[in-house]
């Protein structure tokens, strides 16, 4: 794609999917207002779920899902040995995502509920950096496009990206909505990283914290004003530990 | 005959999640002909127990990137049934509106992305991109259509917010919903363009015969809730959908697998057309009449066409609803929800055929038992059975191993399994 009659570098793009829900690579096809700009600027030399082509070495593996079977394991060390640039693309592959709260289960009786006598083989979900060095991390649930196509820019214009250090709670006020605490609701927007320009609550639901923590985030303020809300342990551990993100993500 | 054919798919393109084909022809004999879901187990029923009621539908939601309104909105009715809440009527209508969002955007996603390149003789729509921008424009229309609804109603396209326990959280307001209606009238016109570029796809000739599953509509064609019916002739209450599943374990399989009256049976566009055809709009049953489309079709191929007579049906019902929410103004879309001991059933069509969720939840409102069953693991049988049937069908002399996988391929691609999904 050219612009002023100039062709950019068009970064070689790969998608491999691992175990998720497929919405973060689904959010590459979406924000339809850019998406044919959007393609144009990349080169996909991979991507299963939209394309049959493969063609051949990627700059960028995205990886989307966590890991959770030994084969899973395998095809990413391959990836991994192949690949310059190995990005972790979304909750899943960042933190594990919502696959970890199958590690509090015990794996033989989680088998014998879902599949009786006829068990699956099944590890405990890990995050994409638990088994080869992540270069960059786009956590989310789903990811943002736009901070995917702010990304893709910065890699064309060769300058380092740096995500957002404020909290959710920073663009949440930006928006000039009313804090969720204030409509009776628990919400991880004081202590989660921004960037994803507060969606959630915009919609009428405290964060859930899929970004992972905010740079230095003040836990005992947080604990202290959820508690003083009159949030239970039990609620707020959940929400804690909903994306793995608090435990694998500082 | 000395007809021997090899198709050997492993994770197959062009589908959600990770699916293998085999299909062996010696001497003009299908010999195997297999479909096999090899996704890693994920154990969201699992995880879902000990989960609060707030908590549930928005894990529900994560079991498929895709069709995440749909699980969100099965989990809410399962919910609400368990509690007994009452949701207000303009809460019923704007989740109805974020479902034909999420029909709309699936639907187009998979005609142009993922379906349409194996008609035109592509490895995928990105080529378009440069030989025909013109196709590539018009699929992003249409499909931000429907994802602009899923974000004015739902708060987001993928993993709703505003879509909670007792109703719809954050309703849009009036002006929003008047220009949303111009946005989507627009999709009238794209709609006759697409028609025509699906007009132009060759599709295969191929029936098996098989009963078809979906809910039962009354007056409309149905989405959310009511009876579950059957064409060999089953009726049930939706609390009764165990019945109409019976789902099993294949030892090859990571999904699972349904049978009815027969070995097999499928859900999905096909299967509402088929079952529904009478309760649709006007102008979506003309479409489907001059594409050739009869109730009762057995071809799968022509499940393409029964989505984008389902485009149609939905965008006019869509238009139909912002019109109506917008005249009532602004109106309660909470109701107040107690927890207490239960269960509860939430049937939903979502864009590729039923979906069920089950919980059964504790006095304080945290989920004891969860249970899910997929459209896709409803499918399975009957994609694994129509393989060796499609096998005899098309081979002959001379024909390549590339040509049998490319029908193969696209046989599965018909159904638009959601495959991940299937092994929830």
């Amino acid at each position: 794609m050219k612009y002023l009659g100039i062709e950019p570098k068009r970064p070689r793009i790969a998608v491999f999917d691992f175990t998720g829900c497929e919405g973060c690579e689904l959010q590459l096809a979406n924000k339809e207002e850019t998406l044919a700009e959007f393609l144009r600027a990349v080169h996909i030399v991979d991507f299963r779920e939209i394309s049959s082509a493969d063609e051949g070495a990627c700059d960028l593996a995205l990886i989307e899902g966590a890991v959770t079977r030994a084969d899973e394991a395998d095809r990413l060390r391959a990836i991994r040995a192949r690949t310059k640039v190995l990005v972790a693309l979304g909750s899943c592959a960042c933190f594990g995502g919502v696959n970890r709260l199958k590690n509090r289960c015990d794996p033989d009786e989680a088998n014998r509920e879902v599949y009786g006598d006829k068990p699956k083989e099944t590890l405990p979900a890990r995050a994409v950096k638990e088994l080869v060095p992540v270069d960059l991390e786009i956590p989310g649930c789903p990811v943002s496009k736009a901070e995917l196509e702010r990304i893709i820019q910065h890699v064309i214009w060769e300058v380092p990206y740096k995500p957002p250090a404020y909290p959710v709670c920073l663009e949440c006020k930006q928006r000039y909505l009313v804090c969720r605490f204030e409509h009776g609701q628990l919400c991880l927007g004081s202590i989660t990283r921004g960037g994803c320009n507060a969606p959630c609550p915009a919609g009428g639901l405290g964060c859930w914290g899929c970004r992972g923590p905010a740079a230095d985030p003040n836990y005992d303020e947080f604990l202290a004003l959820a508690r003083a809300r009159g949030f239970g342990e039990r609620e707020i551990s959940e929400r804690i530990s909903f994306f793995g993100a608090f435990e694998v993500g500082l | 005959m000395k007809i021997n054919l090899d198709v050997d798919v492993h994770h197959l393109t062009r589908v959600e999640g990770h699916g293998n084909i085999r299909v062996s022809v010696r001497e003009g004999e299908v010999r195997e002909a297999r479909w096999d879901v090899v996704e890693t187990p994920r154990f969201f029923e699992v995880m879902l127990k000990g989960k609060h009621y707030s908590t549930a539908p928005i894990l529900a939601a994560r079991i498929c990137g895709i069709c995440s309104i749909g699980h969100c909105l099965a989990g809410l009715r399962a919910t609400e049934a368990a509690f007994g809440v009452a949701v207000p009527e303009a809460a019923h209508k704007l989740r109805l509106l974020a479902k034909h969002g999420e029909t709309l955007q699936s639907h187009f996603l998979h005609l142009f992305f993922l379906a349409a390149p194996d008609f035109l003789g592509l490895p995928s729509v990105l080529p378009l991109l440069e030989s025909r921008p013109e196709v590539v424009d018009l699929a992003r229309r249409l499909k931000a259509a429907g994802n602009r609804i899923c974000e004015v109603v739902a708060g987001r396209a993928t993993h709703p917010v505003s879509l909670q326990a007792g109703g719809v959280a954050a309703p849009p307001p009036r002006e929003t919903l008047l220009g949303l209606g111009d946005e989507l009238r627009r999709s009238l016109v794209d709609l006759g363009a697409a028609a025509e570029l699906i007009a132009t796809f060759k599709i295969p000739d191929f029936e098996r015969e098989t009963e078809f599953v979906s809910l039962k509509g009354g007056g409309e064609y149905p989405w959310i809730g009511g009876r579950l019916i059957s064409s060999d002739g089953i009726e049930r209450a939706e609390n009764d959908y165990l019945a109409m599943t019976n789902e099993y374990v294949d030892a090859r399989n990571t999904s699972k697998w349904c049978r009815l009256s027969r070995p097999s049976f499928a859900v999905g566009p096909l299967a509402r057309f088929n079952n529904h055809h009478r309760l649709l709009h006007p102008e979506a049953a003309r479409l489907a009449s001059a594409f050739g489309l009869a109730a009762v079709c057995h071809n799968p191929f022509m499940s393409h066409v029964a989505r984008l007579v389902e485009c149609v049906h939905v965008t006019y019902e869509a238009l139909r609803l912002l019109e109506e929410l917008a005249q009532a103004g602004p109106v309660e879309t909470m109701a107040p929800v107690l927890p207490r001991a239960g269960h509860g059933v939430g049937a939903v069509e979502v864009p590729r055929g039923i979906l069920y969720h089950y919980y059964e939840y504790d006095a304080e409102g945290y989920v004891a038992r969860a249970d899910c069953v997929i459209p896709t693991t409803q499918n399975n049988a009957n994609i694994h059975l129509d393989l060796p049937a499609l096998a005899k069908r098309f081979a002959r002399d001379g024909m390549s191993d590339a040509e049998l996988t490319l029908l193969c391929s696209m046989l599965v691609r018909s159904y638009d399994p959601c495959i991940s999904c299937s092994v929830h």
